[in-house]
């Protein structure tokens, strides 16, 4: 904008002269150049965090077009063309453009608040990483407008279906897949390179706080996948406009060849969702329970053996292919061995509760609602490993509310539980109490209501993402449905919240709860635009 | 700000190297999956491929101690209008021994196609006892509007075919194929039926053709 002085330029020069380009310490551009420019990291986290809340919105429209839809059966407001449009992007936005992008937003601001760094170590590379995200989803989006419509093969855009018979906007969700995959890629180099290097002299590894580890260990893995995503969707690109035949068996390709590739991404992706929701669980609860985390190296290494293991199961989403019966077992085997380490963090968080004295403060309550909810995804995801049963319960609704509890109540519920315990240092107040009780007691309801029934109509037989169904669920499809727009809706509740608490409210002092121990309680709320200038005297606590 | 993100640029400029070395590497490996993939799956059978050129057979004496069967299914694709059918649904037959099988193609569109049947064998592991001395299925095939031909496919199930193996389905999809000049066409000039005109050179490369 015109509200850029020559000032800049010469600093702009001069510093480049002096080497480093990115400090624009005495000078900022105002309005909306400001954010457009920004560098600094607590600003770069308030805008992922902005960036995912709207995709959240956008995302949990399209899930309500699907469950206006599925209220009763047969086909009353939408076509099924437009249905799967719908359940595809509804994957898409949610995965890639809401918990993702909300997890780094949640990195950006935190990370170095946690460990004592000035800003993020590549701060020029954080503002472009953010700024790709806008781009990509617009991208996404506007294929809903486009001829033959919006990508509608699912969220895990299987060959053929992504190919020969994809619709022509295809090509454009590839690229924006692409934009998406870069900006996670960068985000995550970003924040390794911080971690590793802008520690406050002292910390050591196994002094860093939960969070700041769950994301350590994310970072790699997104390194390691997101190229293999990029690999594929590139292959796909090239089966549709370059007439190779990587997954059309016509020409010698082999579909199955796609899923194997695929879920080699898609399963770590998974943990990329979920362990910094481990991460910040792990640090509220012995905030709120007033007691150190019981076992911190033990959920370190819990944490990173999730990780490697995520590598070694990928075909539990292809039992049903035709796999040949010992890679049956080995891939039924090795699922069920993720849980073991799953069931240490839950035993750490419970036993970190025991006796602890505890209060029930928004957080606090979505974070315990995390603990239990997500174990009720775990186990219904050790049903799904045992492949013989796998084969009834493939591509049937019980899968979804698999997925849904340990991604809804589990890394979403984690996002809410960080934001409402990270809120009085971003904007110095406290959330409304009674709101935010309301806000938690309506989504806890709801999305039980909404994904409980699903296990049953699974069970009962009813397949994924058919805009119809049989007479048999009508019943449980109703109330997940209901619940459905009940959390939806109450997620409105959530943005009056933030914006009231962004506005005013109750003051909250530096260490804003009183449970809270680690670094960024330090700093004045809200916390200042730079903090950590100076590293700060840090004396490790013994874990 | 500075002086602490400077002092330390030579450090995360090495980590951003390593972490740039892993994901360069990581791309690659995705690649090099594929072909990893099909080797992985030639050794072993598991996608239940056959070879793609005629082999020779194997001569072995004939179990007639055990009898498989053989069962043919074909599968037509969306956007081609042909059909395949094979002669016999299912053959039973010995290890050890050669067979041959006759399947009809025939274009019920109003426009000459080049397509290809592909073959695909359950369970996967028989793939790699089931060898083929000659079949339709190593060649494109152009059929005129309306024009029918009949293939013969001759196979051998060798006898160390796996003892709990009961019943082989070789599954044959048909494929439409670009009809580029480079393709391999392998063409009837008329629709006469007889073995003789299936019987296309093993090699798979018929560059004569007719496009
Ligand atoms: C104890 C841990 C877990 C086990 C044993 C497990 C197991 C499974 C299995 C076997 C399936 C395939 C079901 C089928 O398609 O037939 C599946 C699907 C899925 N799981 Fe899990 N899972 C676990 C945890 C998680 C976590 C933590 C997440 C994400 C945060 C997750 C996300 C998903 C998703 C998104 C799918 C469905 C993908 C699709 O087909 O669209 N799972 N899980
Ligand atoms: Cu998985």
């Amino acid at each position: 904008m015109a509200s850029l002085p020559p000032k800049h330029r010469l600093e702009s020069s001069a510093s480049e002269a002096s080497s480093a380009g990115h400090d624009e310490h005495h000078y900022r551009p105002g309005g909306l150049m400001r954010w457009v420019l920004t560098t600094n990291h607590k600003e770069i986290g308030t805008l992922y965090l902005i960036f995912s809340l709207t995709m959240f919105l956008i995302g949990g429209v399209f899930a309500l077009v699907v469950r206006a839809e599925l209220f009763q059966p047969g086909l009353q407001l939408v076509q099924p063309e437009f249905f799967n449009q719908m359940t595809t992007m509804h994957g898409l936005i949610m995965v890639f453009g809401a918990v993702m992008p909300a997890f780094v937003g949640l990195a950006n601001w935190m990370v170095p608040l946690q460990i004592g760094a000035p800003d993020m170590a590549l701060p020029r590379l954080n503002n472009f990483s953010f700024w790709l995200l806008p781009i990509a989803f617009t991208l996404m989006l506007s294929t809903l407008f486009m001829p033959g419509g919006a990508p509608n093969f699912g969220w895990t855009f299987y060959a053929p279906l992504s190919t020969t018979y994809a619709p022509p906007s295809t090509t454009f969700f590839i690229l924006s897949l692409h934009i998406a995959g870069i900006s996670s890629i960068l985000g995550a180099i970003n924040i390794i390179a911080t971690i590793l290097n802008l520690r406050a002299p002292g910390m050591r590894l196994m002094d860093m706080t939960l969070f700041v580890w769950t994301w350590l260990i994310t970072a790699f893995l997104l390194i390691a996948v997101m190229p293999v995503l990029a690999g594929v969707v590139t292959m796909m690109l090239m089966d549709i406009n370059f007439g190779t035949s990587f997954f059309n068996a016509g020409g010698g390709g082999d579909p199955v060849l796609f899923q194997h590739l695929f879920w080699f991404f898609g399963h770590p992706e998974v943990y990329i969702m979920i362990l910094p929701a481990f991460g910040i669980v792990s640090v509220i609860i012995p905030t709120f329970a007033r007691k150190r985390l019981f076992g911190y190296a033990s959920m370190v290494y819990a944490t990173a053996s999730i990780a490697i293991l995520s590598f070694l199961v990928w075909a539990h989403h292809m039992f049903v292919v035709g796999l040949p019966l010992v890679a049956e077992l080995f891939f039924m085997y090795s699922t069920m061995l993720i849980a073991v380490p799953t069931g240490v963090k839950v035993f750490n968080w419970i036993t970190t509760l025991f006796r602890g004295s505890i209060s029930f403060e928004p957080a606090m309550l979505f974070a315990i609602a995390f603990v239990v909810l997500f174990t009720i995804g775990g186990f219904s995801g050790l049903m799904l490993a045992i492949s013989p049963a796998d084969f009834q319960y493939h591509d049937t609704y019980f899968v979804v509310a698999h997925f849904h509890y340990v991604l809804v109540p589990g890394a979403v519920f984690s996002i809410m539980a960080g934001v409402y315990y990270w809120l009085p240092k971003w904007t110095g107040h406290y959330p409304h109490l009674r709101l935010s009780q309301w806000h938690f007691w309506l989504s806890m309801i709801g999305v039980n209501l909404t994904f409980f029934p699903m296990h049953f109509s699974g069970l009962a037989g009813m397949p994924r993402r058919i805009p119809d169904y049989s007479l048999q669920f009508a019943d449980f499809n109703m109330l997940s449905s209901i619940g459905a727009f009940m959390f939806g809706f109450s997620q409105l509740l959530f943005v009056v919240i933030v914006i009231m608490c962004v506005r005013g409210g109750k003051k909250a002092p530096a260490k804003a709860w009183d449970g809270a121990e680690d670094l960024e309680w330090t700093v004045p709320s809200p916390a200042p635009l730079h903090t950590f200038e100076h590293p700060p005297q840090y004396r490790p606590v013994e874990h | 700000m500075t002086d602490v993100v400077e002092d330390r640029s030579p450090q995360v400029r090495r980590t951003v190297v390593k972490t740039l070395v892993v994901l360069a590497g990581m791309f690659g490996f995705a690649f090099a999956l594929v072909p990893l993939y099909d080797v992985f799956c030639q050794v072993t059978g598991l996608n239940g491929k056959t070879s793609t050129s005629a082999q020779t057979l194997v001569h072995e004496e004939v179990d007639t101690e055990r009898t498989v069967t053989m069962q043919f299914v074909t599968r037509g694709s969306a956007g081609l209008p042909w059909k395949l059918e094979a002669h016999s649904r299912q053959v039973r037959v010995h290890p050890g021994q050669s067979t041959e099988v006759y399947f009809t193609f025939r274009n019920l569109g109003d426009q000459a196609l080049v397509a290809r049947a592909v073959p695909s064998v359950t369970p996967s592991p028989a793939s790699l006892h089931l060898r083929k001395l000659a079949c339709f299925c190593f060649d494109n095939q152009r059929l005129a509007p309306g024009e029918s031909f009949e293939a013969p496919l001759v196979f051998q199930l060798t006898r160390d075919l796996p003892e709990e193996i009961k019943t082989v389905t070789l599954v044959y999809t048909l494929y439409p194929q670009d009809q580029g000049p480079d393709v391999a066409v392998a063409t009837v000039a008329d629709g006469a039926p007889g073995s003789d005109k299936g019987r296309r050179p093993a090699s798979g490369e018929d560059p004569g053709g007719e496009a």
